[in-house]
């Protein structure tokens, strides 16, 4: 094993002395801002699409907006996220000449991605919840928004919540192509550890264990919430 | 108080409800019987446009509600309902179900009011006075929910989640929920069929007491007692129509239409 103590020795070398640690951290931040940046910006849209999707549907206008919803949905869980990254960064986003960053671009593809896929799971949430419960909502006079928001909304997060979770997960083992339009993340500051050394096994090992690390963290964090959230159900 | 005219209800291409007319005075205590998938329960939803009518015309308080233009959630406020299955709201505790809406629809007033007032300085037109704050109005509703809670002597669940409560609990909740509102009538869809024979009286107390103080209520309902006893209009509808129609005593009584003979033969 004299081989891999090389290696590894290569490897801390350049994650210590040639700055390899700060590259590490900034594709650490980038990785998590892109995929938190995706998963909030999904929810809201999710959201109100899922909301649209439930409307009632015997007047025009929410035909219309269930129409553009679900054309939405299609486009964007009918083409790989790295194909959406690519035309918005080299198509869409030159012909309307806005310049943004790398970093900026992912957060937005991965947002408008993340609510294709998260208007379907709130919607299944949303359709969990007793349907008598937005009757007792209308009861009293509220209307169909707010009893979405202050009622219904909020059970269905209840319900989905482990759904949602496997969602901010992929994302954020999705961050890992979003170098395809120059964003800065954990893979890139990995390649540049290994290509400094022209040794690539110790970096990419590293890159998949803070990868495990993420994911368990973030399965734990979802846990709790789960568990403080359910204090609704417990007998006491 | 309510004006039902020539009321019909379609799902698809059954026809539910086949023109209903009906008034309801303040004061009244209307027990609506008839078997089931006579289309009583759909009667009632109507009432409050849970479920909107194909034709006819719903007056309340002198406005036809069954119009699709009128903003019904005006109207509902003004008329309570409660339901089969409680429907309280699972994520709010018991004070919070009851004061949701009040407290919703005051603040939601006091914003109206706030923006018109900003609009009307810039246009010299008249304040509307402004007398309360989001505070006061929270502090008002909560006494309020407390005293109905008392009422009902259950101010030790105030601040328990429903899914703790029994049956007959939740259902008492559930119409002093209604009570919060200060509605002119309540409607009532079947309000114990979902109870365990020993909660069923609690619930029916409540009611009573209710009736006793003026409150005009519609019951859709299988307790044969409490129709007799309480309601001061019983009726029967079959077949998506008023089969009959007659005080208490007549009707239990007297019964004209066969089907009601029928009815009450095997019900009672």
């Amino acid at each position: 094993m004299g081989n891999f103590d090389q290696k590894v020795n290569k490897f801390i070398e350049i994650f210590w002395e040639q700055n390899g640690y700060n590259k590490v951290l900034q594709g650490l931040q980038n990785t998590l801002m892109i995929a938190i940046a995706g998963l909030i910006i999904g929810i809201i849209i999710g959201t109100i699409i899922a909301t649209v999707r439930v409307l009632p549907k015997y007047k025009t206008l929410p035909k219309v907006l269930n129409a553009i919803c679900s054309f939405y949905v299609a486009l964007f869980r009918g083409t790989p996220m790295v194909v959406q990254l690519l035309v918005f960064y080299y198509v869409l986003l030159p012909i309307i000449g806005l310049k943004i960053t790398g970093v900026q671009v992912a957060m937005m593809v991965f947002g408008l991605n993340s609510g294709a896929y998260i208007s379907e799971i709130m919607r299944s949430g949303i359709q969990s919840v007793d349907p008598g419960q937005m009757e007792a909502g209308r009861a009293v006079g509220l209307s169909f928004g707010t009893s979405m928001v202050k009622i219904v909304i909020p059970q269905a997060v209840k319900n989905i919540l482990p759904t949602l979770g496997n969602e901010f997960i992929s994302l954020i083992k999705e961050t890992s192509v979003v170098s395809f339009v120059g964003a800065a993340d954990l893979y890139v500051a990995f390649n540049y550890i290994g290509s400094n050394s022209y040794e690539f096994m110790v970096p990419y090992l590293v890159m998949a264990l803070i990868y495990i690390v993420l994911v368990l963290i973030i399965s734990l964090l979802i846990k709790l919430m789960e568990r403080s959230l359910k204090k609704s159900d417990r007998r006491n | 108080m309510i004006d039902v005219i020539n009321l019909k209800k379609s799902f698809g291409s059954v026809e539910v409800l086949k023109g209903i007319n009906m008034t309801i005075n303040k004061g009244d205590i209307v027990a609506i019987i008839g078997p089931s998938g006579s289309g009583k329960s759909t009667f009632l939803r109507c009432l409050n446009c849970m479920e909107d009518p194909t034709s006819g015309q719903i007056i309340f308080n002198g406005v036809d509600i069954a119009d699709m233009k009128v903003d019904i959630n005006i109207h509902r406020r003004k008329m309570g309902m409660v339901f089969q299955h409680f429907n309280l709201f699972n994520n709010k505790t018991v004070l919070e179900n009851i004061m949701l809406a009040p407290v919703y629809t005051r603040c939601q007033e006091l914003k109206k009011a706030k923006r018109h007032n900003r609009l009307a300085a810039f246009g010299k037109k008249e304040q509307i006075p402004v007398t309360t704050t989001k505070e006061q109005i929270k502090k008002e509703a909560r006494e309020q929910a407390m005293n109905l809670l008392k009422r009902i002597g259950l101010e030790d669940k105030a601040n328990v989640y429903p899914s703790t409560l029994s049956g007959g609990q939740k259902q008492r909740i559930a119409i002093v929920r209604a009570l919060a509102m200060n509605p002119d009538v309540i409607l009532f869809d079947e309000p114990t069929s979902a109870l365990d024979p020993e909660m069923v009286g609690e619930v029916l107390e409540l009611m009573k007491q209710l009736a006793e103080e003026g409150m005009t209520m519609v019951v859709v309902t299988h307790e044969m007692g409490f129709a007799r006893e309480v309601a001061s209009r019983v009726v029967f509808i079959d077949e998506g129509v008023i089969k009959e129609e007659a005080e208490p005593k007549e009707f239990f009584a007297h019964p004209k239409d066969v089907r009601l003979k029928e009815f009450l033969s095997k019900v009672l």
